[in-house]
């Protein structure tokens, strides 16, 4: 049985069904009907047009659904309207799933659960694993989510933002169980850049494809954390960072920036260097400073100081971080580490052991005490 | 969607308002608090943000390597040691305010005479993978 066929095929399945007027719940069920059919059907006789079989047998089950439903009178409305048998259109009926799943009545988490499953074509235990909670929460987490868009018509296509933070938000969520989260959400949002013409789609997808490209130089064999400036480059992939480039590059000549953009903007300058101290710092600050007025967000000030204290030294960091707000996180960070560059090694030490208290993460915390031993030896 | 552990304490955390050590309920008054904690589950795991929960015995032992060869060292029980926890619940929510506003249902469960416990729960964040480097 060709697992991977099935739900590459899962998404256009229900995009159609639900483009042909099914409530999503209903339209779900009907898809998972017709894939365990197709398990039990296809290695004694497999379709020649998986796809067109998946729909009509996908459509059946909906239609049973229905007509056994009490709502049977409006529902049976809809067989009339039942498209002339042939093969299924090209046209790509999963970006209403797209932006079905972010919707903005459901929470983060749920709608990262829902396009998982919708538009991934993952199971709820494959879902489950990669966020390590229960089946069973997890579960009830999807169907939750389904009957809240359950009443959600789709005429229109929806906010591309909230689609692209979804996406992001997998991305984030990195790797755990046996599906890795950030190849998936490069995957949905290649097809997504696949299907719509906006500038931010390619932003995310650059960015994710710049991002993951260093995937492997971030964490030692041992899970220690490596900073940029000390990562093997020579491990970089350098595959993905042109694609990634590529695809900014030409997002960036429409002139309609965005954040994604901006941040892989940054991205991008990184990955060019050949060896850390040929970063063009003095670029990365005026991405910043658009990513500043973008966004408006003091983590990207953060950052910024950061970049100011490459592009012109630690005592021009320090100026840009003393305009910010101490209780950012990471802020003792990059206190601490400015101080170092400044020679302050005193200070920087026991900032770093500051930071290393509030750190987010095991491998960030153990990287900063380690920082912080370093100076008091 | 972070993580967190919700910490329930024997002893170790300030005095709950109503403070009547459970062997001084009468039967159907812990029968309701039992009942209020396995419903608090199940509606965690129908809103999808529970992970999972346990609870623990009183009494645990400390243990010790002892040198190259040798068994471990062993140690206690201490009852009377100042800190004990009872048990846990580990919740997958939106956002830190879910946490406690759920924190704060569970410390409404119900104790003697009926009425909410108002015990202290420790909620610590859990720790997970570094996500994205900001780089």
């Amino acid at each position: 049985m060709d697992e991977a066929l099935l739900r590459s095929l899962t998404p256009n399945v229900l995009g159609i069904l639900v483009r042909r007027g099914a409530d999503f719940a209903s339209a779900e069920d009907a898809v998972q009907e017709a894939l365990i059919e197709a398990v039990r059907v296809w290695p004694g006789d497999r379709p020649d047009d998986p796809k067109g079989w998946l729909v009509t047998v996908a459509w059946r089950k909906f239609l049973g659904m229905a007509r056994s439903d009490a709502a049977r009178r409006r529902r049976e409305d809809l067989v009339d309207d039942e498209p002339a048998p042939g093969p299924a259109p090209a046209v790509d009926d999963t970006l209403q799933l797209y932006f079905l799943c972010a919707h903005p009545s459901l929470t983060p988490s749920s709608a990262v659960a829902l396009t998982l499953r919708a538009v991934g074509g993952l199971t709820t235990r494959q879902i489950a694993q990669a966020y390590l909670v229960p089946e069973a929460t997890m579960a009830q987490r999807i169907s939750r989510a389904k009957r809240t868009v359950s009443g959600v018509r789709f005429d229109q296509a929806g906010d591309v933002s909230t689609v692209l933070r979804v996406l992001y938000l997998v991305f984030n969520e990195g790797y755990s169980g046996d599906v890795d989260l950030a190849a998936e959400a490069i995957r949905l949002t290649r097809r997504l850049f696949a299907s719509i013409d906006h500038p931010e789609v390619a932003g995310l997808l650059a960015l994710m494809l710049l991002h993951h490209a260093r995937r492997a130089a971030r964490t030692a064999a041992d899970g220690e954390l490596v900073p940029l400036a000390d990562q093997d480059r020579g491990v970089w992939d350098t595959r993905l960072i042109a694609d990634g480039v590529e695809i900014l590059q030409a997002a960036l000549a429409r002139d309609r920036l965005g954040e994604f953009q901006a941040q892989a903007a940054i991205a991008a300058l990184h990955a060019d260097a050949r060896t850390a101290a040929e970063t063009d710092w003095v670029q990365i600050v005026e991405w910043y400073d658009e990513l500043a007025r973008l966004t408006g967000s003091p983590v990207v000030r953060l950052n910024r100081a950061v970049a100011v204290g490459e592009a012109d030294g630690p005592r021009a960091g320090l100026a840009a971080l003393a305009e910010l707000d101490d209780s950012l996180p990471r802020y003792a960070a990059v206190a601490a580490y400015l101080h170092e560059r400044d020679g302050d090694l005193e200070t920087a030490a026991r900032l770093y052991g500051e930071a290393a208290g509030k750190a987010a993460d095991l491998a960030e915390r153990a990287h900063l005490t380690r920082q912080a031993a370093r100076l008091r030896k | 969607m972070p993580k967190y552990l919700l910490l329930k304490h024997y002893r170790g955390a300030p005095a709950a308002v109503n403070d009547i050590p459970m062997e001084q309920w009468a039967p159907e008054e812990i029968t309701a608090h039992i009942d209020y904690m396995r419903d608090f589950a199940t509606r965690l795991v129908e809103t999808g943000e529970y992970v999972g929960e346990q609870a623990l015995a009183p009494e645990g032992t400390f243990v010790r390597y002892d040198g190259e060869g040798k068994p471990p060292v062993t140690d206690g029980p201490f009852a009377e040691t100042k800190d004990l926890i009872a048990g846990f619940m580990i919740i997958d929510v939106d956002s830190y305010e879910r946490a406690l506003e759920l924190a704060g249902e569970l410390s409404a469960a119900p104790g003697a005479g009926g009425k909410p416990i108002h015990e202290w729960l420790e909620l610590r964040p859990l720790q997970g993978e570094p996500l994205v480097v900001t780089e």
